[in-house]
């Protein structure tokens, strides 16, 4: 049905297939790992470790109050040292460094067999928090939190496998390999949630993870398995909740507006380890993959494991690479500094070329209007252009640039190569200061 | 290693302004030479003089100014084509260069460059021919050599043309360089459809509006012939085909480009059938181009959130 599906969009060249020869993933043991105390939205850990501490892994080695969520140690060693780090995000964060002792020394986790009607909502939560999960897609929202707003006002509960971005494919290798823990996961947070439908929703370029979660579908009766047409950015939060339920999340709102709550399926299998075999999140899937990266693939790789350890393990970059990203292609953040450490949001590091169809030197607007059909969000990217350009705060704001999730759409699709995106946090700033004032 | 730090996105589609200017000549290519078929090779001097010319006053502008070469794009080709297929092959070579230095210098240039013009710099160009030397516009050759009426004359009377619509399809008639066959104009649509350079909304909503209000109000005793012979004579097909949908001077949103055909349409009808000229396409699209801002601005696409999606649980 026409409008179950979102709004514009745009078929990029997916590449996928570059890190999707070998599911036989390789876990790297770094030397050492770089433990920021910021991993998610929210207020920053403390640390609970000093320097000459000896930890296992899965010990806390941070944690703090409100809207916080703790962090662990992904090795056992030594803290080397406690201090600011490069971080994905370009700033420096106060970060836990630990000496790999290379002997995995890990804390058990405490087991669950539970049914799961014997299990009470605030046990999970809490193991839910006690585990550090955050949004693993990128957004990186502490997980118990977003779980605790959502109670009681949802009536969908979707687990995204869109993996809506060229290159990546973190989320896909962990629906080949180990799809079950996604439904168990799915299964404990429908429990908390009671939902009238739980759906896993993927796009259709993922066909072995498909058969593999249909093959399953008969043990988990409750789940609808949504196989969605390819086109980014259907992986986005809002254009998601439109492509599965036909609803649009309200303007400056989030997906419980309208009864939906939203989890990356790499979330999901981290719920079923924190609950059901007692693990916090130490480790994560993480894609390394684009042209100027040697052997392209995917790894389990511990949380703050440096760049480089990974980019060393696929044999190097070309000596040509222009920029390594984290995260997607289309809203990645390009990193000048390869000593930054995986964290729990990082889904993905991209090692690309100089675009041939890169910026423009003298972008020129043709009003060609490509910008406006491709919009998920119904915006005029054109006139936002123009009018950050022009400083004028009042046209912004009749045309909502604060709705732009900066998905890049437009900046793909635009004939004139016009910064679109980079012009439209500009604009965002403008606004902030004009409404601060 | 020197890592490049840039924003967001780091990959781009290959659609390329020159790419899209390429596109458009390919498209104009059957109709040109339909014309040169018909009308000889005047037809083509025309068409090359004009080309020459808006290309040369493109590169003088931004040596004299110091502004950006933008001939790389290919643009001023584009105008500098148009503005020939709109033109008599008899026309006078100095006001063919009078037009091609019109469009690109008080047109396009002086209205800040591509994409910053109001109005479509070949129509334009060709309006201000109008106006000074009207008689270099609107003396026709027929196919024989001898001075003739084009189907548009005929219909003015009203009267049904001498030609078959088969004929004016295919394009044995007299007219302008690039309007005789809508044929070759349609093929060229159908190119430029297919590689996604316009959306065919403004030129069915320009053909269609023609064909309803034409066949509404008919002037002779046959309406469907008549709503036939008012799409093939005439500009209307070129103008609507390759004229509307120019970039600059339409609309961007997908509701602004409906209403846009329909006004262009409309307005076409008025001028041809109330007008002091049998031809009307030019100041229609001219007209509606100054409307397109507003149009945008009225037409803009409903927020996200704002519908009856967005209901609550």
């Amino acid at each position: 049905m026409m409008n179950k599906l979102f709004f514009g969009g745009i078929h990029p060249k997916y590449n996928k297939e570059m890190s999707t020869t070998s599911t036989d993933f390789r876990q790297i043991s770094p030397e050492q790992v770089v433990i920021p105390m910021q991993q998610h939205i929210g207020a920053p850990c403390t640390p609970l470790v000093k320097v000459g501490d000896t930890v296992a892994r899965g010990q806390k080695i941070g944690d703090g109050e409100g809207l916080c969520v703790p962090v662990h140690a992904s090795v056992s060693g030594t803290v080397v040292a406690i201090e600011p780090r490069p971080h994905t995000s370009g700033r420096d964060v106060m970060a836990v460094v630990i000496r790999n002792d290379g002997k995995d020394t890990t804390l058990p986790g405490e087991k669950n067999d539970a049914p799961l009607e014997a299990m009470d909502n605030d046990q999970i939560l809490h193991a839910i928090r006690e585990a550090g999960i955050v949004g693993m897609g990128g957004a990186a929202f502490p997980g118990n939190v977003k779980a605790l707003s959502s109670m009681g006002n949802v009536d969908t509960l979707i687990a995204n496998a869109c993996e809506c971005e060229p290159y990546i494919t973190a989320d896909d290798s962990l629906l080949r390999t180990d799809p079950q823990h996604v439904l168990e996961g799915m299964t404990i947070l429908s429990k908390v949630l009671g939902p009238q439908r739980t759906v896993l929703a993927v796009e259709d370029n993922k066909q072995e993870a498909i058969r593999k979660l249909e093959g399953l579908q008969k043990d988990y009766p409750q789940i609808e398995i949504k196989v969605l047409p390819t086109r980014y950015p259907q992986g986005a939060e809002k254009q998601l909740v439109q492509s599965v339920t036909g609803r649009e999340v309200l303007p400056g709102k989030l997906p419980a507006s309208v009864g939906c709550a939203v989890f990356n399926v790499s979330t999901f299998a981290a719920i079923y380890r924190a609950v059901r075999l007692g693990l916090p999140l130490t480790q994560r899937i993480v894609t390394i993959s684009g042209e100027a990266i040697a052997k392209p693939q995917n790894f389990i790789v511990r949380i703050g494991t440096p760049f480089h350890d990974l980019v060393e393990a696929a044999g190097g970059l070309n000596d040509k690479t222009e920029r390594v990203i984290s995260g997607g292609p289309m809203m990645g953040f390009a990193q000048k500094d390869l000593a930054v450490p995986v964290i729990k949001a990082t889904n993905s590091i991209l090692c690309l070329l100089k675009d041939r169809n890169g910026a423009a030197e003298n972008p020129v607007c043709l009003r060609c209007g490509k910008c406006v059909g491709v919009c998920p969000m119904r915006l005029q990217p054109l006139y936002m252009y123009r009018a950050t350009n022009a400083g004028r705060v009042e046209d912004l704001k009749r045309l909502n640039l604060l709705d732009c999730m900066e998905c890049g759409s437009c900046a793909f699709t635009c004939p004139g190569k016009l910064p679109l995106v980079e012009v439209f946090r500009k604009g965002k700033a403008m606004l902030r200061e004009a409404s601060a004032k | 290693m020197k890592l490049t730090v840039a924003s967001s996105p780091h990959i781009r589609g290959d659609f390329r302004t020159s790419r899209l200017m390429m596109d458009v000549v390919i498209a104009l290519m059957p109709a040109l030479m339909v014309g040169v078929w018909q009308l000889g090779l005047r037809a083509l001097w025309v068409t090359l003089i004009c080309v020459g010319t808006t290309v040369a006053s493109e590169w003088l502008y931004s040596l004299l100014t110091r502004t950006r070469n933008t001939i790389i794009d290919g643009s001023a080709v584009v105008t500098g084509l148009l503005l020939a297929l709109t033109l008599p092959h008899t026309v006078p070579y100095w006001l063919a260069i009078v037009g091609g230095v019109f469009a690109i210098v008080v047109i396009k240039a002086l209205c800040g460059g591509l994409g910053q013009n109001i109005f479509n710099p070949a129509l334009a160009a060709r309006a201000f021919m109008m106006l000074v030397f009207p008689v270099g516009l609107t003396r026709y050759v027929g196919v024989d050599g001898v001075s003739s009426a084009t189907p548009l004359h005929h219909m003015v009377m009203p009267a049904l043309p001498e030609e078959s619509v088969l004929d004016m399809f295919l394009g044995r008639c007299p007219g302008s360089i690039g309007e005789l066959s809508a044929l070759a104009l349609l093929l060229g649509g159908a190119y430029l459809v297919i590689r996604k350079v316009i959306s065919p909304r403004v030129p069915v909503a320009y053909l269609g509006t023609v064909a309803i209000v034409t066949l509404v109000f008919y002037k002779t005793d046959a309406p469907v012939q008549w709503m036939l012979y008012s799409l093939l004579s005439g500009g209307v097909m070129l103008g609507a085909i390759f004229m509307a949908t120019d970039y600059a001077t339409s609309p961007v949103t997908a509701m602004g480009q409906w209403i846009y055909g329909v006004g262009c349409g409309v307005l076409t009808v008025i001028f041809r059938y109330f007008g002091i000229f049998p031809e009307g396409v030019t100041y229609a699209i001219l007209l509606m181009n100054a409307l397109v801002w507003a149009i945008d601005r009225y037409t803009a696409p409903r927020r996200f959130g704002t519908g009856k999606g967005g209901k609550t649980a």
